[in-house]
């Protein structure tokens, strides 16, 4: 049975892929919130924030959009295998010889697929006001595992709600505070503008050393332990969270 | 699906299942012949899914055991599943999908080569061919319920559960389950089916259990179960044709709902 993990995460991801092919929307409204914080923060916020740096104003945000556009996109995810519960089909598959991981592991590659779409379109909006970078091919490469890494774990955190929710509502309503988050963080004002315990609590979690080491990646700056930390924070977040996702999954099958 | 065993398809022995304090399942005990349609008859709420469910593998029985096409379904359920497939109370089609691309989907996950060919073949079967380039979500409640069947029977299983399958259809649609499910029947496959409804389990059972209050209270073939009564008594009735009678005659019978209109099939259903 093991021998068809991956086949059967295949099939069960292009059928997932398909749906979101089918309503292109999603992809759309993800990305629609951030741009529009972007456009807000541009050309309304951003000319009286000072930054400190010698940035441009949508430079500096960017990274922080780009984590809003991830904690937005999640919200499908568990809405996702929220209706495959409610409609049956997950209890058709629970019925059938296939490998049982590859149930949720299709859900969440297609969270990936779907949100890398996502962030191209937000970071091709961000291209047009004027976000420019020298990154080279190899900070590229840094960014995207950083923000693949974040998207797996935000994903693996989105399956249980999406397996436990009692409503849709419940489903997707989780993601809120995670886009809330970069709000208190470096993404937006530099943290030492903040009151001592919000200044403390904003260096001290995940969204503000990832938005540094994306910030330091895409100006070709020294990212320092930043990357450390935020690798740290994301690898740990993902274990944690497909632990107990796989815990709820164990559970609820048997 | 080579072991070609003359030992009851399926046998229950003892099951119970509670959930806190009320307990669904008290001690059920049956056994299903190899190729037989058994009925598993009772009002809402007497148990029926819930042994659907323990013998489909989506739920353990806190006591008792039951085996399936020869395996024990605590301990071997991947060869149950292997051996089983399940038609749900409610359809679990994915309306998203066209009705062709469904079948195609479950005959890669049970590993079949050409699951193109054999989405074709069901889809024949059961004349959906018209509408099987369409999303199932624009079928009707009956034209879901074909699909649905069709994707049970992917890859052959030797023993199918059908949970209340004609619940919410229209009684044409109604009788085309029953040609299929009597079909299904001839060709050796065992058909485990609940209803509430006495008619469906008289037309199409071989054998007939009443499930109620969680244990079942009288089990035999429909011949068995009239013998409990007093013998037929004779009285002159004037023979009225049911509306049943007089709305298949009104509509045109059975054979020609194939191209149903898209209804979409929540409207119907719910």
């Amino acid at each position: 049975m093991t021998a068809h993990v991956l086949s059967d995460t295949g099939t069960l991801t292009g059928r997932s892929l398909r749906h979101i092919l089918r309503s292109p929307d999603t992809i759309i409204t993800t990305a629609i919130t951030p741009i529009a914080l972007l456009l807000l923060f541009v050309y309304v916020l951003g000319g009286a924030i000072n930054t400190g740096t010698g940035e441009s104003y949508i430079n500096y945000m960017l990274p922080g959009i780009l984590l809003i556009t991830i904690a937005s996109g999640i919200a499908y995810t568990a809405y996702r295998l929220f209706l495959d519960m409610q409609g049956g089909i997950f209890e058709r598959f629970q019925s059938m010889p296939i490998s049982r991981p590859s149930v949720l592991w299709a859900h969440v590659l297609t969270s990936l697929i779907a949100n890398l779409a996502s962030l191209v379109i937000v970071i091709g909006v961000a291209l047009i006001m004027g976000f420019r970078t020298g990154a080279s091919v190899v900070d590229w490469l840094a960014a995207a595992g950083i923000l693949v890494l974040f998207t797996l774990a935000l994903s693996w955190v989105a399956v249980m709600p999406g397996l436990t929710a009692k409503t849709i509502d419940g489903a997707s309503g989780f993601s809120y505070p995670l886009i809330f988050l970069p709000f208190i963080s470096s993404a937006f004002v530099p943290t030492d503008s903040m009151p001592g315990p919000v200044a403390w609590f904003a260096e001290n979690q995940p969204v503000t050393s990832i938005v540094n080491t994306l910030r330091g990646l895409f100006a070709q700056q020294p990212v320092g332990n930043d990357i450390w930390i935020a690798l740290a924070w994301c690898v740990g977040l993902l274990v944690v969270a497909y632990v107990a996702a796989t815990a709820i999954y164990r559970k609820k099958i048997s | 699906m080579t072991t070609q065993t003359r030992e009851p398809a399926i046998s229950v022995r003892a099951v119970t299942k509670s959930y806190q304090d009320l307990h669904v399942l008290r001690g059920v005990d049956f056994d299903v012949a190899a190729g037989s349609i058994f009925a598993l008859l009772g009002s809402n709420g007497a148990g029926k899914t819930t042994l659907v469910r323990i013998l489909s593998t989506l739920l353990k029985a806190d006591s008792g055991s039951a085996s399936v096409h020869g395996f024990d379904v605590s301990s071997v359920p991947a060869d149950v599943r292997r051996s089983i497939s399940l038609t749900g109370q409610f359809a679990a089609v994915d309306g998203v999908l066209t009705g062709r691309e469904n079948l195609v989907l479950i005959a890669k996950l049970r590993h079949q080569r050409n699951p193109g060919a054999i989405a074709d073949d069901l889809l024949a079967r059961f004349s959906l061919t018209e509408a099987g380039n369409r999303r199932a979500a624009t079928y009707s409640g009956g034209m879901r319920r074909r699909l649905d069947i069709a994707m049970s029977l992917v890859g052959k299983p030797p023993v199918v559960f059908l949970d209340e399958p004609t619940t919410g259809l229209d009684p044409q649609a109604r009788i085309e389950v029953w040609q299929t499910v009597k079909q299904l029947a001839k060709d050796g496959t065992t058909i485990l089916l609940t209803t509430q409804y006495l008619d469906e389990a008289e037309q199409l059972a071989d054998r007939i259990a009443i499930l109620h209050k969680g244990t079942i209270i009288q089990h035999g073939t429909l011949a068995e179960l009239r013998q409990l009564l007093p013998s037929a008594k004779v009285e002159y009735v004037e023979k009225q044709p049911t509306l049943e009678d007089v709305f298949l005659a009104l509509v045109g019978g059975s054979s020609d709902t194939t191209d149903e209109a898209a209804i979409p099939a929540g409207e119907e259903s719910r």
